[in-house]
Order: structure tokens, then sequence, then C-alpha cells
């Protein structure tokens, strides 16, 4: 990791205001994605990982604000940009794909229509360059007979080809991150498997860093080379994935990784969701004192009631932040 | 099946009205305004004179048909810049929010309170009668419905997933509410704007019989009634076939209205895949 990390995320905290009182939603988040990096970030409902991306792009919104902390992107603080100065980054440098393609497109707009607004939109195309850019990049995402394909209508694709027609307009520009969230828990397995090679295969083609988000344990350390856990709006564990999976730190992670099936069945890319480990997460407005995880945690003692956990580095690379962890 | 016989009917209503207006020159029997002669005063319907003459022996027909001709521009051009400014002041609104959808509200408000055809009225007492005013007067007091539907529509859309993600993607503020907002709620506009168009030739002629519209002779199917009025029992066709003429325009504008709310509705649009 040398020179200047494509994002960097430091102490950053987002304040959910819900009408007489503050509470941190997520507080001490800090990671960083050097270019052309695989970054996952991984954790149950709730916890906060798509207020974090969110955040990254600039775009909470009330009752959602970030209270504190600094986000750069190429060294640039996002939250110094001026409003159009942010608007340029979004869809240009940093792209983003959503959970649900059925609603993410434009119903009353032809797809190719969508995409070719991009190149209008960032790169200053005229609408016929910007058609033809648009067919171009519908084959890039495999779509067959892509010079048809973009007079369709969103309704008349399914739900795969929906979302690459997604990720055909989120990186039509060549932008430098890609955020997934949850890009493929809509679709059905076999579905979700080649979008996700396809996702993973243009980035790398392209040298796009990838944010990925998911419930996903299995899922996140297939596609990226590091992970980050969060848990209650914290990052309890960033490691490399192989490490994570081998020797896994946090006990709220170990639980994660015991909830998988075996690495050797791991190919049934994303069918299992993280809901084995006993108790619930807690809510946003009670979080307990100390390690927000105690009340669920087997190896909780005193302290970790009363003091929140430092992180502490690893010595194969990463954090951890647990009072107790392996 | 019923469905579309609402848009047939009224869609053919509504376009004979336009072909009448369009093609009244050629049409008519007589010049609508110089050929009075009174020699065929108060002639009713015959043969010759299909709709019957009027007191200075002018031809009801030919006189009906180029009443269209005013009818439709009133009806059509108000309405539109009726549906331009409630598009432009709900949408914004309802996207905005904030002191912007305050203002927007209390203006819609007030617009509602007063009935449109009494403001109507107090702008073309203040522009003095004539075709330009009858279009400023009209177009500017009938927006708040259209207004009321787009603030709505925008309020429900800004939530949808395409724009959020539109959003996410860079799209400026403008270019959300006119690529992604817009074309997502044209079709109730549309509904709303065809059966304004309706009750805009309605107050042509309202305004037109109070002698605030086109002045005569040039006839308006207003005018004409308004003209009509003292001989409706002695020469009941003066009244007759301008009356009609604005009941079937209305009328086939309020189905044709109908008829698209049906084909335009959202559930029926997704039944087409
Ligand atoms: N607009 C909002 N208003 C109020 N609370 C919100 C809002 N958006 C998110 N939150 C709260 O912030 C917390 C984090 O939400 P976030 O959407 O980031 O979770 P997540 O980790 O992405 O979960 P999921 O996996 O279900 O998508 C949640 O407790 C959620 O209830
Ligand atoms: S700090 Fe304590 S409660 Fe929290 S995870 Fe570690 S051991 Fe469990
Ligand atoms: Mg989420």
């Amino acid at each position: 990791m040398t020179g200047v990390p494509l994002i960097e995320v430091e102490n950053l905290r987002i304040d959910l205001d819900d009408g007489s009182r503050r509470v941190a939603a997520a507080e001490g988040v800090s990671f960083r994605i050097s270019r052309g990096e695989t970054f996952g970030l991984v954790g149950e409902s709730g916890c906060g990982k798509s207020i974090t991306a969110l955040a990254l792009i600039g775009l909470l919104r009330s009752p959602l604000s970030i209270g504190g902390g600094v986000i750069r992107f190429e060294g640039r603080e996002i939250q110094r940009l001026s409003a159009a100065g942010q608007r340029e980054l979004r869809g240009n440098r940093i792209a983003m794909i959503f959970q649900e393609p059925m609603t993410a497109l434009n119903p009353v707009s032809p797809v190719g229509r969508q995409i070719a607004e991009m190149f209008v939109l960032h790169k200053g195309k005229s609408w016929r360059e910007a058609n033809q850019l648009a067919v171009e990049s519908l084959a890039s995402v495999r779509v067959p007979a892509p010079e048809r394909r973009v007079n369709d209508y969103p309704h008349q694709l399914s739900g795969g080809m929906r979302q690459r027609v997604m990720i055909a307009i989120a990186l039509a520009c060549g932008p430098d991150l890609l955020i997934a969230d949850e890009p493929t828990t809509a679709l059905d397995v076999t579905v979700q498997a080649e979008i996700i090679e396809l996702m993973r295969n243009l980035c790398a083609e392209r040298g796009t860093a990838i944010l990925m988000i998911s419930h996903d344990l299995g899922l996140v350390a297939n596609v990226c080379r590091r992970v980050a856990v969060m848990y209650a709006g914290r990052i309890v564990e960033e490691r490399g994935s192989a490490d994570i999976f081998r020797a896994p730190s946090h006990p709220y992670t170990q639980g994660l990784v015991d909830s998988l099936p075996r690495l050797g069945s791991r190919a049934a890319l994303g069918r299992v969701r993280l809901k084995e480990i006993a108790g619930v997460v807690p809510a946003i407005t009670g979080f307990p004192d100390g390690c927000r995880f105690n009340p669920r945690c087997a190896q909780a003692t005193d302290i970790c009631r009363t003091a929140a956990p430092e992180t502490d580095l690893l010595e194969a690379g990463g954090f951890v932040r647990c009072h107790h962890h392996a | 099946m019923k469905l579309r016989a609402n848009l047939v009917i009224g869609g053919s209503l509504f376009a004979l009205a336009i072909i009448v207006g369009l093609l009244a020159p050629w049409l008519a029997h007589t010049d609508p305004v110089m050929d009075a002669n009174l020699m065929n005063a108060e002639e009713p319907p015959s043969w010759t004179w299909w709709f019957g003459t009027d007191g200075q022996g002018r031809d009801i027909y030919s006189r009906v048909l180029y009443g269209a001709r005013v009818s439709l521009t009133v009806g059509i051009v108000s309405q539109l810049i009726n549906s331009v400014i409630g598009v432009a002041l709900g949408l914004s609104a309802g996207y905005f929010g904030g002191w912007w959808d305050d203002v927007v509200n209390a203006l819609t408000n007030l617009m509602l309170a007063i009935p449109s055809l009494i403001f109507a009225l107090a702008i073309m007492a203040v522009l003095g009668p004539g075709l330009t005013s009858l279009l400023i007067a009209l177009g500017l007091t009938n927006w708040s419905f259209t207004c009321r539907l787009a603030r709505a529509s925008a309020l429900s859309l800004r939530n949808q997933g395409y724009v959020q993600a539109a959003t996410v993607l860079g799209y400026g503020d403008l270019r959300i509410m006119v690529t992604q907002l817009l074309p997502n709620m044209l079709g109730p506009i549309v509904v709303i704007g065809t059966l304004g168009m309706g009750s805009a030739v309605l107050s042509e002629a309202a305004l037109s019989f109070l002698g605030l519209g086109v002045r005569p002779p040039f006839p308006s199917w207003g005018s004409m009634l308004s003209e009509a009025r003292d001989q409706i029992t002695t020469a009941p066709w003066l009244s007759l076939f301008p009356g009609l003429a604005i009941f079937l325009t209305v009328l086939g504008l309020n189905l044709l209205g109908d008829g698209l709310r049906d084909i335009l509705d959202p559930h029926s649009r997704s039944r087409r895949t």
C-alpha cells in the first residue's frame, strides 16, 4: 500500500437524529481501499453497512449525517467538496449498484438510453456517440444482441439481465471504485454466481476497486482480498480473506465462520445466511455499554461490559477489536 | 372492450372538432362574418341552411364550424399553459420539499380557494376582452389540480429505487426531475390535462357569453350563445347548435380523459408485458 490510497475512511461516525437526540449509528469506522483492490464489508442486517457506503459518496440524508471523522478520495476530503464536486465523483469516479435490479432502473426509459445518459452526463458526449457507446457497454456485460436490447424497457428483461444493465451503467464511465451493496440477494443462486463473476472480471480487467457489501461472509471472501466485519456500527475485525477463514480472531467472526458450510462446499456461493449466532442484534438506540457484542458473547467478562475494546493490530496484518481475542 | 369504447368515442369527438376547426374554410357554406343577408334572417334549419340562420341572415352551420377554432385554441393552449405551470411548480415542490414546498402549497391553496372562473374574470377585466386575454386568463387560473397531482407524484416517486440510483450516479436535480420523475407521472398529468381542456372550453363559452371573450362578429361558440339568448324561444336553433358543439366537444374530452386513464394506469401497463 504505497502512495495515497484510493479511498480512506478515518474514524467515521454517522449520527442518527431521531428527533429528540442523536445516536451513533456507526462509529470509529476506519478502512482504506487501494487502487484496484477488492474490499468486503460484512455484517448482519442493520449493522451500518449501507449507511457507511452512502457516507462515502456524500449521500447521507437527514435524519442521518456524518458526525465525525474524515473520508478521503484520492487524498481529497469528500465532505469539503462542493455539491457539484461530489456529484462529479458520483457515477463517474465512484459508482454503485444495488440489491434491487427490479426498481433501480427507470421503468419508462429504454435501458440503452439509461446507459447512454451516463456518457452524456459525465463525459460530455453527444447523444449519437453515447448511444453507440451504450451498445458497447451492453456487449461488455455479455447481454446478447445488445444492438437490439438497447431499445428494451426494463420490464422486458429478466432480473439477471437487469442487474447486468445496472453493472453496465455503473461501469460506463470507467469508475475507480465500484460499491456493490448486496448486488445479488434478489437473484437466484446460479444467476448470482454469474453476476458476481462478471462484476469481478470486469473490475479486474479495468483496474476498478470493489467495495462489496453483504451479509454473506462466504460470498465476500470469495470476491475480496480483504474483509472487514461490522457489528452494531463498529468494525470488529479486518483481515485478509484467507486469514479470516483460517483463524478468525473476534468471537463474532468466529461465529460467522462456524455458521458457514465447510470450505470445500463454499462453491455454493452465497446460499447461506448468517443467522446462527445466538441472541439478537441490539437496537441502534440501545447499544450495550462496553463491547457491543457482550450480551451474545460466550467469552465475555466484566471488562467487556464496561469498556469498549480498542483496536489491536494483528501480526499477520489487519486488526481486531476485542479484549480477549484469539 | 368497455375500456376502449370511451377512448374511441371520446377520441373521435375530439378529432372531429379539430378537423372541423382546421377545415372550416372548405367545409363552410358561407363566410361566417361577411355573408350577412337580412333577406335570409332567422331561417329555421333546412336543406339550404343546415343549422338555420341568425337575425342577420348568417349561416349558423358555417359559424359553428369557425367557432370550433376559437374554442379549441383556447381549450388546448390555455390547458398547456396550465399543465406547464402546474407540473413545474408541483414537481419541484414535491421533489425539493422544504420552504419551496410551503410556498407552492400556499399558492395552490389560494388558487383552490378562489373559483377559477372568478379569477379569470378578474384578469379579463384588467386585460380587456380578446383571444390573447382569454388564453392568459384561463391559462393562469386552472393549474392547481395539475400542481397537486404533480406534487403528490413527485413525493412518492422520489423514494423510488431508480430515483435514488440516479442520485448515486451523479444526476443533478434538474436531470432527475426531467428524466426520472416527469416521464413517470406523465400518464395522470395527461389525463388531468384532457379533462382540463374540456373545462377550458366551457370557461371560454362562459366568458364569451358574458361578452369578455372573442369580440363579435367573429364567432365563438360562447359568443354565439350569448347573442342567441334573446331569441331562445323564437329561434331555438341559434342556441341549440353552438350548445351542442360545446356539449359534444366537452363530452369527447371527458371520455378521452377517462379512456386515457384506463390505458395509462400503471397497473394495466404492467399487464402489457
Ligand atoms: N433513513 C434512515 N432513517 C433512520 N434510520 C436509518 C435510516 N437508514 C438507516 N437507518 C438505521 O441505521 C442503521 C444501519 O442501517 P444500514 O442500512 O446501514 O444497515 P445495513 O447494514 O446496510 O443492513 P442491511 O444488511 O439490512 O442492508 C439501521 O439500524 C437502520 O435502522
Ligand atoms: S470484547 Fe468481550 S464481549 Fe466483546 S467480543 Fe471480545 S470477549 Fe466478547
Ligand atoms: Mg444495507
